[in-house]
């Protein structure tokens, strides 16, 4: 069952979309695996915060938008749209320089 | 494991991990160039956007914690462990820079633990396992699952040894050792599930863009 590049590019880039901007409202609010740690050991005193902690998209939310699951859905979505833009900008931009070099 | 807050450790040893990551780095758009091809380049850049997607899905892990894919073990079974240390690194500098996701001083922290680290023991784990085990696509989602659950206590290992050099507490290092290596051996455990699922997935669909199953393709081993 081999399918065209584009169809897996495509369907990928969807499964991505899918994820980050809807199911990603389902995900579990629990403190992460250090963030626990660091609760229970106690040294999640000497955490200081995010330089960037007011910026609008900060901690995965549009701020301003009170719907959360639009507000997650929405931020989900925009960095899937920069993440494409930036990974496959750069992993394509190092490729062609090694074929340039190569000629 | 995960995103690293500034604070944990100290400014020194954060540059100096930071410039370490660099070097690392470095080393991998070297080691990605003769890597990538025409066809892998992109699916470098699709894993990395993949990885951001489900990076934001926690999942529970016991009662009160949660975890998220890590993604190392993925990528460097999909694209290799030089692009996957750079699709790693896109995906924490976006965190940090565009989500407020990990510190920007611990930057360096998270990258060596995640895309140093992680990618690289996941790969040593996943070559010495496809030499023993037998070459089938059943296999390699095998070895996959099991250097996708070694990657992430030993991303978790990386914190330790960050805390036993500059710690800006005073909590014993065998306590955090401790805690944070049985946490994350059970996110490991999730972290496996969906790395193989993906793989498989992958294989089933265009096994030619694997780059842990293309037979032909030496560079399976490693080049010194």
């Amino acid at each position: 069952m081999k399918i065209s590049n584009r169809k897996f590019f495509a369907s990928a880039i969807l499964v991505s979309a899918l994820l980050a901007g809807g199911v990603s409202f389902y995900a579990s609010s629990s403190p992460d695996g250090l963030e626990k740690v660091a609760e229970d050991v106690g040294f999640i005193e000497t955490a200081k915060d995010h330089t960037l902690s007011d910026f609008t998209l900060a901690d995965y939310g549009v701020s301003g938008l009170e719907n959360a699951r639009l507000s997650v859905g929405l931020a989900g979505l925009i960095g899937v749209v920069a993440t494409a833009v930036i990974a496959v900008g750069f992993f394509t931009l190092i490729r062609k320089k090694a074929t340039s070099k190569n000629q | 494991m995960v995103h690293i807050p500034d604070g944990f450790i100290d400014l020194p040893t954060s540059a100096a991990f930071a410039a370490a990551s660099t070097v690392a780095v470095v080393g991998a758009v070297k080691g990605a160039r003769k890597q990538l091809s025409e066809q892998s380049a992109p699916l470098a850049g699709l894993t990395a956007v993949f990885i951001f997607a489900v990076q934001m899905l926690n999942f529970p892990v016991a009662a009160g914690t949660s975890g998220h894919l890590i993604g190392a073990a993925l990528a460097m079974v999909l694209v290799g462990p030089y692009a996957a240390t750079l699709a790693l690194v896109v995906v924490l500098i976006i965190q940090a820079f565009l989500f407020a996701d990990g510190g920007l001083t611990a930057l360096g922290l998270s990258v060596f633990n995640m895309a140093v680290i992680s990618v690289w023991v996941s790969f040593a784990v996943f070559v010495v396992l496809m030499k023993i085990l037998p070459k089938s696509k059943t296999w390699v989602v095998v070895a996959t699952f099991i250097a996708a659950l070694v990657s992430v206590p030993a991303a978790a290992i990386g914190f330790v040894i960050q805390y036993a050099i500059g710690a800006n507490a005073t909590f014993s290092v065998t306590t955090v050792l401790n805690a944070m290596v049985g946490t994350h051996i059970l996110i490991g455990i999730g972290e496996a599930i969906i790395t193989a699922l993906t793989v498989s997935a992958v294989l089933a669909s265009r096994s030619d863009l694997v780059f842990g199953w293309d037979k032909k393709n030496s560079t399976l081993e490693i080049r010194t």
